[in-house]
């Protein structure tokens, strides 16, 4: 069982410095993942949601035990070592879409790909791929200031799924999108997640959100208060 | 990777724009500067060549070595077949004969009595030989003020402001009391035919300028010379060229246990130039230097306003897995892209004003007014070689050092924030 997990949390606390004492975001966090998962973290506003993602995503570490993802171990991860693994492995989605405003949809998604040493040819492909995924083939010449919130948002959706990664975070991805724009990327992310066994992990309080989930973990005060299951895979 | 910075330099101009005016005006101030000192330093070398040291300049060994009190009695003598050896060993080049001479002039009233006396310093060109060519070297005809150019040899010319207060008109016959070659007393009879400026208050308090077989004759320096100067005909000085004409010249005549045998000295080993000349060495190093510290600092700060405009774009990099160090790297890249651009830029414009101004020149003649045989009435600037590249490398290397330390606050950067700052 613990061997087709590719993230696994252990005793996971995460302190923050406050004033001359500490504050405590995360506080004995046990769980893991599996591949393929379509998971959310929920819960309310301070709840650790963001923080949690932030160190499965090796963008911070943890202050007390583990948190191991794809055998490494983030905690103990150089800085190099941390983009490393973000760039091979971790796509990222935010809440405002920080799309780079002078490229054109195209090179968006190309960007993580030109860090990855891959030839031009294997690029374009793997380009249109993502394109094709997040149904944009009419605007792939297109500037993000000329796409509307949810186009933005499936770009960079294609920008995190274009290398394939095992796993991809996205934080509040629904924050700033209507009710219609929601529904379109989280279909299109539940596709990927069937087609590409690709795993999803969300930090959201948004209720269109939860509804797609598959598993549902339950924030409170930097712990886990509840982890359902709510369909299977 | 290159292809799209490029591309992002291009579409987005303020990352471009700024940057790229400012090293591409720095780099023109640059070239334009040098041009422009090395014009004027090769104008007042050149001054000095015509007014006094030549290109290269022939004087017997103790001549050189009392030449500020113009001991006329330590004359070159034999001067006329010693010039005439010149031409034929150096044909290229042009050899003149001048004597340098003190004395009293003496106008006299219309019985012969004294009626005004005044010393004067006097110098003796070429003046009335067929082929002169010091009339156009000493600039005689723009100098003059009243008056034409001496025609004879008993004719001679006044500093203006001598010829008022000695009360002298054009036409009138005025007497130089000076020493012969021997010690003897002189005593000779010139007629003013005009009045010159010289454009130096000593000079123009004093100056007298006379044909030199006149002086030759006044002086009894008949065969005989103060200096001979000799011109390239390259019309600038080369240092290297003088030299080797001063070598092959002093092997053959020069003997150091004679007193009276010539000796020839090039500018550069002539009084106050030879540091002038090495101004001009340094002078490229001062450019650059100070070039690159000024503009690195003023990038720095351009360096810093883009890179605050580009938080988010570097956190976005950051968050996707380019490593601190890449996007550093990249910037760096970057600089480098403006740096070529700004220094083409820069380099051309500044080549083209320095054109004109080597070309056209700035003619301050209409706001001088009178024209002086000191005074250079166009100042020009000068292109050599190494104008093409004393702006360009270091305006790349500016930008790139303005970029390295503005980029430093990257490293700054902490990804545990990433999710924040990209929420705003
Ligand atoms: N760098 C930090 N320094 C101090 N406190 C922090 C820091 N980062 C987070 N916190 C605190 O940790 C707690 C959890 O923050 P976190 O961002 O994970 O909440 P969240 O569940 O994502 O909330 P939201 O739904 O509002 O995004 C908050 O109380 C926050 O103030
Ligand atoms: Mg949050």
């Amino acid at each position: 069982m613990e061997q087709s997990k590719i993230i696994t949390i252990k005793n996971l606390v995460k302190k923050f410095p406050v004033g001359k004492g500490f504050f405590i975001a995360l506080n004995g966090i046990n769980t893991g993942f599996e591949q393929g998962e379509f998971a959310g973290l929920v819960g309310p506003s301070g709840s650790g949601k963001t923080t949690l993602l932030n160190i499965i995503g090796s963008l911070d570490s943890p202050s007390e035990g583990s948190a191991e993802v794809l055998g490494y171990s983030v905690g103990s991860l150089t800085h190099k070592q941390a983009a490393m693994l973000r760039r091979q492995h971790i796509g990222f989605i935010f809440q405002t879409f920080n799309l780079l405003p002078v490229y054109t949809v195209f090179e968006n998604i190309e960007f993580p790909l030109l860090l990855m040493n891959m030839t031009a040819t294997e690029r374009t492909k793997a380009v249109h791929d993502a394109i094709e995924w997040v149904g944009l083939g009419d605007k792939i010449k297109s500037r993000p200031a000329m796409l509307s919130g949810g186009e933005c948002q499936r770009v960079a959706i294609a920008r995190a799924m274009v290398k394939k990664p095992e796993i991809v975070l996205a934080d509040e991805p629904t924050a700033n999108l209507d009710a219609e724009n929601s529904h379109h990327i989280l279909q299109t992310m539940e596709k990927l997640n069937k087609e590409l066994k690709t795993t999803f992990i969300f930090a959201t309080h948004d209720e269109k959100v939860i509804n797609y989930l598959h598993r549902k973990i339950q924030l409170f005060d930097g712990k886990i208060a509840k982890d359902e299951l709510i369909k299977s895979i | 990777m290159i292809k799209f910075l490029f591309i992002g330099l291009l579409r987005d101009r303020s990352r471009s724009l700024m940057p790229i005016l400012i090293v591409a005006i720095g780099v023109m101030l640059s070239v334009f500067m040098y041009c422009y000192l090395l014009g004027l330093m090769g104008d007042m070398i050149d001054f000095n060549a015509r007014f006094a040291t030549g290109h290269v300049k022939i004087m017997t060994h103790a001549y050189a070595e009392n030449q500020d009190q113009n001991p006329n009695d330590l004359a070159l003598l034999e001067t006329n077949s010693l010039i005439g050896n010149l031409k034929t060993e150096f044909p290229d080049m042009d050899w003149v004969q001048r004597i340098k001479f003190g004395g009293l002039i003496d106008v006299p009233d219309e019985n012969g009595e004294t009626k005004t006396q005044g010393t004067g310093f006097g110098m003796a060109y070429d003046i009335i030989s067929e082929n002169s060519t010091e009339i156009e070297r000493m600039n005689l005809e723009k100098a003059l003020v009243k008056g034409t150019l001496p025609k004879h040899k008993n004719e001679i010319l006044l500093s203006d402001d001598f010829a008022q207060k000695l009360n002298v008109n054009l036409g009138q016959s005025i007497t130089l009391i000076s020493s012969t070659m021997y010690g003897e007393m002189a005593i000779f009879n010139f007629n003013v035919v005009g009045t010159i400026k010289f454009g130096t208050q000593v000079l123009d308090k004093g100056g007298i300028v006379a044909d030199i077989s006149g002086i030759q004759d006044a002086l009894n320096m008949e065969n005989a010379a103060g200096e001979i100067l000799g011109f390239l005909n390259s019309k600038v000085y080369l240092d290297e060229e003088a030299n080797r004409v001063a070598s092959v010249f002093n092997e053959k005549y020069r003997n150091s246990d004679d007193v009276f045998s010539p000796i020839m000295l090039r500018l550069k080993e002539q009084s106050f130039l030879s540091s002038y000349l090495d101004l001009i060495d340094s002078m490229q190093g001062i450019i650059i230097s100070m070039f690159i510290l000024v503009m690195a600092i003023v990038l720095w700060n351009t360096g810093l306003i883009g890179g605050l405009r580009r938080y988010g774009e570097i956190g976005v990099r950051l968050a996707i897995g380019e490593d601190h160090h890449h996007i550093y790297k990249m910037m760096i890249y970057e600089s480098i892209l403006i740096g070529i651009v700004g220094s083409t830029l820069g380099t051309i414009v500044g080549l083209f004003l320095a054109y004109l101004m080597q070309e056209i020149g700035i003619d301050i003649s209409s706001i001088m007014r009178n024209n002086t045989l000191m005074m250079q009435s166009v100042f020009r600037a000068k292109i050599t070689p190494p104008a093409f590249y004393i702006g360009f490398i270091p305006g790349i290397f500016a930008i790139v050092l303005g970029t390295m330390l503005s980029g430093i606050g990257i490293y700054k950067r902490k990804t545990a924030q990433l999710f924040k700052e990209l929420e705003v």
